[in-house]
């Protein structure tokens, strides 16, 4: 059961993942390509015991993330316009291809490897609470470094927003 | 686990949803007309027999099912089709986590009244209720209509702005219950606390002051989190977006917003999603909030030891299990009842004031909520220990 859903699961990520890059003239499918992607990860996250990391993931990044890229989307009503200066850049196009090529490289070779087996984890395991302690306890400097990172692009947001501070 | 615990949780999880959807519609409309000096739904008949209006849900049902389903020419068909559904469903699933009562022990099997019990169930309503948006969004977006656009815009922003506030809200809460589990939610709200007990911890009483046990008070969500209540409720109402909070649909402005394009029973799954969420919503306040399937001072477990010896175990658990449903039902409709009565008092807010609500008053006031049961939870445990 586990195993058929881990092949269902990747295939509609790999599939939609091939969808985000593959619509180039309608930014609106490329997006929900990108949604599919998310959910599918979220079950995969499921899968391997990380239910709550799974459900922030629909949470957060299907949820809100995905949506104010398709506000933006039909904000700026980009209906079929095509990409915006993907073809013209010759330079991005050869980064781009660099990067996926040795990223590629490197996830055969990790699975030439040998086979992960499923993880055998205590009950506890990818419970709210294990993950709230694990944030609080060993990582507590990286929750605040990142909070404070996040309150920085808050202020920042504000200030350009507001045409005058008053 | 037993196969009868899952049918029986299924069971009541299609007889909430099933039977109350429909009804409803009949419910509002007559809520709405008493309370606008009308009759209401009074002419649809089977035979003469009109049964207070209790037909019209019916006669509805067929004419949206009859009704011809228009595509609008230019449209994305295929989100044209699936958006009622994105719609639809999540409000549907939600139900899964909903504790309709505890868990008993009867004839030799585990019978326990949520479908789905799990760790982080609150959590898992607020992410199936963050994928809903895509079904407004896209549907005003698919059917190609202006009109519908400007419904999508809205509908995208207020429902963005109000998750924020919805998740941040409840946070006192899960601080001071220590879970996420809406059962174990459920189970702590049975217990009491005594009203006075601190004079006794300061020593202004003497030790052994009778009054002092007797004045108690149930461990209500409500109790322990009033102001949030009133701002989850407000966040969810806004979530739902049901009137005060129908600017994405504002007839006035923008014709029916961002379901213009679909007629028949893709409409009407719309229709049936928002009904079903307004119940979720009562469900869900219910279990957080208002003590979930219990009676205020009566402790489940002391009521099926108390009825064991008079009706034998199986019975009392059973018994037991009954009356929560029934409790649970009750607040609900009673919810139901008060989210109805917002809807028919209030003028729809404007734009901007739905912003403001969300960003400007939610927002700060459960960040400082937070705080301030952090100090309370503190003092509290200085003072008990």
């Amino acid at each position: 059961m586990r195993t058929a859903l881990f092949w269902v699961f990747s295939a509609a990520a790999v599939l939609s993942a091939l969808g985000v890059i593959g619509n180039v003239r309608t930014p609106i499918n490329s997006a929900l390509s990108l949604v599919v992607s998310m959910l599918a990860l979220a079950g995969l996250y499921v899968l391997l015991e990380a239910q709550f990391v799974g459900l922030i993931q629909v949470m957060v990044y299907a949820g809100a993330i995905v949506v104010l890229f398709l506000f933006v989307i039909m904000l700026l009503n980009l209906r079929g316009s095509g990409a915006i200066g993907a073809e013209t850049q010759p330079i991005m196009k050869a980064i781009g291809a660099l990067v996926a090529g040795g990223a590629t490289l490197w996830l055969v070779r990790t699975l030439a490897a040998g086979r992960a087996p499923w993880p055998d984890v205590d009950d506890g395991f990818g419970t709210t609470r294990a993950i709230g302690e694990a944030l609080y306890t060993d990582y507590v400097l990286s929750v605040q470094v990142a909070g404070v990172l996040l309150l920085a692009g808050i202020v920042a947001a504000v200030v350009l927003a507001k045409k005058k501070i008053d | 686990m037993a196969t009868s615990t899952v049918f029986v949780a299924i069971f009541l999880f299609a007889l909430v949803l099933l039977a109350f959807a429909p009804v409803m519609t009949w419910v509002e409309r007559k809520q709405s007309a008493l309370m606008q000096d009308r009759i209401g739904a009074n002419r649809a008949s089977i035979l003469g027999f009109k049964a207070l209006g209790l037909i019209h849900p019916l006669a509805d049902v067929i004419k949206m099912i009859t009704k011809e389903d228009t595509v609008p020419t230019g449209a994305h068909r295929l989100l044209h089709f699936i958006s009622p559904f994105i719609a639809v469903v999540p409000a549907i699933i939600s139900f899964a986590v909903i504790p309709y009562g505890g868990v008993y022990e009867m004839w030799g099997a585990h019978v326990s009244l949520t479908v789905a019990d799990l760790d982080y169930g609150v959590l898992y309503v607020f992410a199936v209720g963050s994928i809903a948006t895509y079904g407004s969004m896209l549907a005003g977006w698919a059917g190609n209509n202006n009109f519908g656009m400007l419904g999508s815009i809205r509908v995208s922003a207020q429902m963005i702005s109000y998750e924020v506030a919805l998740g941040i809200t409840v946070v006192g809460l899960f601080m001071i219950f220590g879970t996420l589990k809406l059962s174990d939610m459920g189970v702590l709200q049975q217990e009491t606390f005594r009203l006075f007990g601190f004079l006794e911890h300061f020593g202004w009483v003497a030790p052994d002051t009778k009054w002092i046990d007797w004045i108690t008070i149930p461990m209500w969500g409500i109790v322990l989190q009033p102001l949030p209540f009133f701002m989850f409720l407000t966040a969810l109402m806004a979530e739902n977006k049901r009137a005060p909070f129908d600017t994405p649909e504002g007839e006035s402005e923008i014709v029916a917003g961002y379901f213009i394009e679909y007629s028949g029973m893709k409409f009407g799954l719309y229709m049936m999603g928002e009904w079903i969420e307004v119940v979720v919503i009562a469900a869900l306040l219910t279990a957080m909030f208002l003590g979930g399937w219990s009676i205020p001072w009566l402790r489940e477990a002391d009521m099926i030891s108390g009825l064991t010896p008079i009706l034998g175990e199986n019975m009392a658990n059973l018994a037991a299990m009954l009356l929560a449903v029934h409790v649970f039902l009750i607040k609900v409709i009673v919810l139901i009842f008060f989210q109805m009565l917002i809807r028919w008092s209030m003028p729809r807010f404007r734009y901007d004031q739905v912003m403001n609500l969300g960003w400007k008053i939610l927002l700060p006031l459960s960040l400082a909520n937070i705080v301030i049961t952090a100090l309370g939870i503190l003092i509290v445990q200085e003072v008990t220990h």
